[in-house]
């Protein structure tokens, strides 16, 4: 018994249920991860099983009288016809407290560091680890009292879990019940008992720091509310152009090698959110090693602490067994919604939501279900509208706030946005930002194409960039979405006439775009003045350039030449102020705004004079 | 298999105990003192299977193709290794692919010709396929299945592994950044490959991807020093293909240091399913266990793809993208993540796998899936082919994401990220302005356009072309890059 065995003294029922009346079938065929099983014992649909006497871990998905479905998140060779599947009457959970944080698991909450203790540097089969610690010991404050009314995932204490997370301690019990007895401050390990309630039919219940969740569940909460603050990244395109509220849903469709992988780390790294959940669903291993190797040494830009402090990663690389790739999004999900509930916005990149897909096509396939589109089961909407479904900021049972946000990358099959998994998401997410090949092959990172991308969420939020940040902060940005939407325009005719045959005003036009271009969307992910820039920098830079597109419009309307303009170097200029400003010298913009003011009055003023 | 021989010792007196009277025994326990003449004793009488008689099951229920079908016989396993013996004696190797209560499916390596269905021996084996492995592999050549084709014996050794290795934990795993210098410089200046790392090339039929992969293996530094090895997975190549490879290490002299695995065109298609496992499974023994730098290549995994293919339709499997089935992911995944480093050890596993794109469709299934696993890939451009640059590398499709963490002050030189993205940056210009030559016509373009077509032409025919055995140093390629972009500056 894969957790329940872990720590018996807590889920004592369940073990002796198990012991006493074992739900048993026997294997009757083996299809790569899919056995089928017959046999008299009662599973019920999502029931994880124990399969032979090897314990590998396997889900029920499908039951037909007195034969079960079985998908098995480990490898099955070795496994034979009549052995035993032994249900465990429980779906497959994560147990969650202290010690999540920081932490890297495979798909299915197993954290990989015991993992390798245990089998070594390659993944055997049938090896059983708790998602914690149950030997760490934590410095635990009450913050409830004695006879204070409780219920669910009401507040009982905290302990610090990292320098930057400070987890909460909730009741687990889910009706009304009274503190009778709570712990002193002191250390306790997770499984100790930290307080003692009284049902209302009278029972006593102890209750301590762990609580078990099926991954599948949404955690329930009071109320959802409207998205109003933004998530913000340090990205210039997606935090100016498109950006994403605090508990919404974001997707990055792109094909290889546009940096959907790299843009998830960006995000990870320096999106304001308090906690972040990496799952790397089906992707390469040294990508989950590189993210271990660069995380702990970078540090967040608000507390200097290094962000692994606030990191939880998932890995369950390609090479791992297909349906924990498939599980991996649900334990990713489940674990953020654990840190929602203490009240903290969370943010979960998912990379990559196509192998997602592919898994469940994968075991589809295997099912002989009739396929619908391109191979993909015809539940692949449904269960991308679920998952998606659980972002979202909300109010919790315990009165905190929390949320979670959600951007998964897509990984396209032949780069083809009207694939099935690009599609459907596309239905159910705020914000797309869809990356362009050609871009990326002019090395222009991030490759967010602004043609096609779009945020459903800048309504909503433009009352936090006036009330923060300027009351024209809209009004910039829909200039600059217009001058990139002109250039398409007057470059869709250029090609068929020539650049020379328009007019200045028009050239004026396509020069602001490229400096907007290449000085303001395209940012170097591995130069340390650019890879992280605030808000307030990314207003001012806007500002300039369209400052810059203002003053150089009159000069033109007095028909003063675009060249005569372009030979001040302010075009130039612009293109390096995000490698030259460092981001708490926002003064030095200012002094920008003024050179660009005074060059181009001089040049009006010499002008004059020649004529 | 140390305690499988025990066993087998103990069985050995137990029989003649059991058999011989008192004075018998101690006569041959006089002569048998000594444990080698025991063992020798045990070898033969398992080699000629008295110890342990495996059942063998008589007929077959249907041949389809490379697969068989036979009623399901008691303790069979999943992917257990099968022999079929037929009605001449001869022997093939196979394994279980499906199980069944009723019905077992058996795909045969060296497929089903001159198999009856009445008069053929099975024999389940009891464990799934297995690689001896032994240092003694060097130099040697194997079929796909990893069987000696040299005429120079069996390979002796104690060690057997499974093909189908288990994954390795990411955090076991050490993150690349040593770069090997391979002397070409559209590799070395624009996408640098960095040992441990898998990257493909992506060609099309008739392209000269050979001739490049010849051209890594026989310029790149990873061949420095002794510790280093060659492991050659071959998959449905040609016989010449397969000559020229092996010509090209004889002259070099690197002969001894190539394991060969090699499934010709004209061999069973179903045991390419095999090499690259095979392959991969020797290659991770020269490097994890004995410390070698191991550089893999595997031609050609579209021949692969289709054996897999071949197999999955004739199992009835629904099928995916272009007939492909629903685990090709999986399956390359399997195959592409066995390249990299382990953190404490000490050898390493670079992968250069060879794919020629049907059609030169880049979004293929099989360059697709192969491009969302590797870590970057090299792709061949016809035009630059017929234009006559060699090697044709197409450098805006082509990627290194490893390149980033092994280059740069310490690796090569400090401006190398600063000139790549300004070569590309600069190449992605030149298409845009060839574009617009072909509607305007050359004379009618811009002055800053007539400088990007001839940065083009130049870095074309100065940067990408190399002469066969020219082998640029990395101060040479950044000093070019340097002095092309100077065109446009």
């Amino acid at each position: 018994m894969w957790e329940v065995r872990n720590h018996t003294s807590h889920f004592s029922h369940q073990y002796t249920k198990g012991m006493n009346n074992m739900q048993k079938k026997y294997i009757i065929s083996i299809d790569g991860p899919v056995i089928l099983a017959k046999g008299e014992g009662d599973f019920a649909m999502h029931d994880i099983v124990h399969i032979s006497s090897k314990k590998i871990l396997g889900e029920v998905i499908k039951l037909n009288r007195d034969t079960a479905t079985i998908q098995s998140y480990e490898d099955t060779s070795g496994l034979k016809i009549g052995e035993e599947v032994i249900g465990l009457e429980e779906s497959l959970s994560i147990t969650l407290g202290p010690g999540i944080i920081s932490n890297i698991f495979d798909g299915i909450g197993r954290p990989l560091s015991s993992l390798k203790d245990i089998d070594g540097d390659f993944i055997k089969r049938g090896s059983s680890s708790i998602s914690i610690d149950l030997n760490r010991k934590w410095h635990f404050i009450p913050t409830a009292n004695i006879g204070d009314k409780v219920s669910l995932n009401s507040i009982l204490g905290k302990v610090k879990e990292t320098d930057l997370i400070t987890n909460k301690i909730m009741c687990t019990y889910k009706g009304e019940a009274k503190i009778i007895e709570i712990a002193q401050e002191g250390e306790y390990t997770a499984k100790d008992s930290i307080a003692k309630v009284l049902t209302e039919e009278g029972k006593t219940i102890e209750l301590n720091m762990i609580q078990k969740w099926p991954v599948r569940k949404q955690k329930p909460y009071d109320t959802r509310m409207s998205l109003t603050k933004p998530l913000i990244t340090g990205q210039r395109v997606i935090d100016s152009l498109f950006p994403i509220a605090k508990g919404g849903t974001a997707m990055i469709p792109g094909g290889f090698g546009t940096g959907k992988t790299v843009t998830q780390h960006q995000l990870a790294k320096w999106s304001d959110a308090d906690i972040i959940v990496y799952i790397g669903c089906g992707e390469r291993g040294n990508e989950m090693t590189e993210v271990l190797e660069d995380f702990p040494k970078l540090n967040d830009p608000k507390s200097g602490k290094p962000l692994m402090q606030r990191t939880v990663l998932i890995a369950n690389t390609s090479n791992m067994p297909v349906a924990a790739r498939e599980a991996s999004i649900y334990t990713g999900i489940t674990i953020a919604e654990y840190y929602r509930d203490m009240g903290y916005n969370v943010a979960i990149m998912a990379d990559s939501t196509s192998r997602w897909a592919e898994a469940l096509r994968e075991i589809s396939g295997r099912l002989e279900e009739m396929p619908a589109e391109e191979g993909f089961p015809s539940y692949l909407p449904s269960r991308l509208s679920e998952f998606y479904g659980r972002a979202g900021e909300v109010k919790n049972l315990n009165g905190t706030q929390g949320s979670v946000t959600i951007i998964g990358a897509v990984s396209p099959q032949g780069s083809d946005f009207s694939e099935p998994v690009t599609q459907n998401t596309k239905r159910f997410v705020h914000v797309f930002w869809g990356l362009k090949r050609d871009l990326a092959y002019s090395r222009h990172y991030p490759a967010i194409d602004w043609n096609i991308s779009y945020s459903e969420y800048v309504d909503g939020l433009s009352d936090w960039f006036e009330e923060n940040i300027d009351s024209d902060f809209q009004d910039n940005r829909r200039k600059i979405v217009e001058i990139l939407e002109k250039e398409n325009e007057l470059q869709e005719i250029a090609k068929v006439v020539g650049q020379d045959v328009l007019s200045d005003d028009k050239k004026l036009t396509l020069e602001v775009a490229e400096a907007i271009r290449v000085g303001f969307l395209r940012q170097n992910s591995f130069s340390e003045i650019d890879t992280y820039v605030p808000i307030e920098k990314q207003y001012k830079m806007m500002q300039t350039v369209l400052l810059i597109n203002d003053r150089a419009l009159r000069l033109i309307e007095k028909s003063i030449p675009l060249s005569e303009i372009k030979k001040t170097g302010i075009f130039e200029e612009y293109k390096e102020i995000k490698n030259t400003v460092r981001n708490e010298e926002l003064e030095k913009i200012d002094e920008f705004d003024m050179r660009v003011k005074t060059k181009l009055k001089k040049l009006e003023e010499d002008y004059k004079e020649h004529i | 298999m140390a305690e499988f021989r025990f066993c087998s010792i103990l069985y050995a007196y137990k029989i003649l105990f059991l058999v011989f009277s008192t004075k018998a025994r101690k006569k041959i326990y006089n002569a048998a003192r000594c444990y080698s003449t025991i063992y020798k004793l045990v070898c033969e009488l398992l080699e000629r299977k008295v110890l342990f008689m495996k059942v063998k099951y008589l007929g077959l229920e249907q041949i389809n193709g490379p697969l068989v079908f036979i009623k399901t016989p008691k303790d069979v396993s999943f992917e257990e290794q099968v022999q079929i013996t037929l009605k001449n004696g001869e022997t093939r190797i196979g394994n279980v692919l499906r199980l069944d209560k009723d019905i077992t499916t058996i795909q045969v390596y060296k497929g089903t010709d001159d198999i009856n269905i009445k008069n053929v021996q099975t024999e389940f084996m009891g464990e799934p396929l297995r690689l001896k492995l032994s240092p003694l592999m060097l130099g040697r050549v194997f079929d796909g299945a990893g069987n000696p084709i040299d005429g120079l014996g069996e390979i002796n050794a104690r060690l057997k592994r499974d093909i189908n290795s288990n994954p390795i934990n990411p955090i076991a795993r050490k993150y690349p950044r040593n770069y090997i210098h391979t002397g070409i410089s559209a590799i070395d200046g624009l996408m640098t490959i960095i040992r441990g790392q898998k990257i493909p090339i992506f060609s099309g039929s008739g392209l000269n991807h050979n001739e490049l992969a010849e051209r890594i293996i026989r310029q790149s530094n990873i061949t420095d020093g002794d510790k280093f090895a060659i492991v050659f997975g071959l998959m449905g190549a040609e016989f010449e293909t397969a000559e020229f490879y092996r010509k090209s290490f004889e002259e070099n002299g690197v002969l001894s240091k190539v394991v060969m695995f090699q499934n010709l065109s004209n061999d069973a298609s179903v045991e390419r399913v095999l090499t690259p496992k095979v392959a991969l499974t020797c290659a991770e023994y020269l490097a994890y266990d004995l410390g070698y730098q191991v550089l893999t290549v595997l031609t050609d995994m579209t021949s692969y793809a289709e054996a897999l293919r071949e197999v999955s339709t004739l199992k009835g499997e629904i099928p995916s993208r272009k007939g492909y089935p629903g685990y090709l992911y999986s399956d390359f995944a399997s195959i592409y993540e066995r390249a990299g480093m382990i953190e404490g050890r000490e050898g390493s596993i670079t992968q250069i796998p060879i794919l020629t794109m049907p059609n030169d469709d880049i979004a293929h299934p099989i360059p697709d899936l192969t491009g969302y696993i590797t870590e970057g890939q090299i792709v061949l451009g016809r035009d630059l082919y017929q234009k006559g640059i060699n090697p044709p590398i197409d450098i805006l499709q082509s990627l290194s994401r490893l390149m980033k963490d092994g280059i740069g002050e310490g690796f090569t030189r400090k401006d190398h990220a600063e000139l790549s993205n300004k070569i590309f940056s600069a190449y992605s210009k030149v298409q845009d302005a060839r574009a617009l030559a072909t509607v305007l016509g050359e004379a009618d373009l811009s002055e800053i356009d007539k400088k990007y077509i001839k940065f083009g032409e130049k870095f074309e025919n100065k940067f990408l072309n190399q002469g066969t055995y020219e082998n640029r140093s990395i101060d040479e390629t950044l000093d070019l890059m340097k002095e092309l972009l100077k065109i446009v500056e």
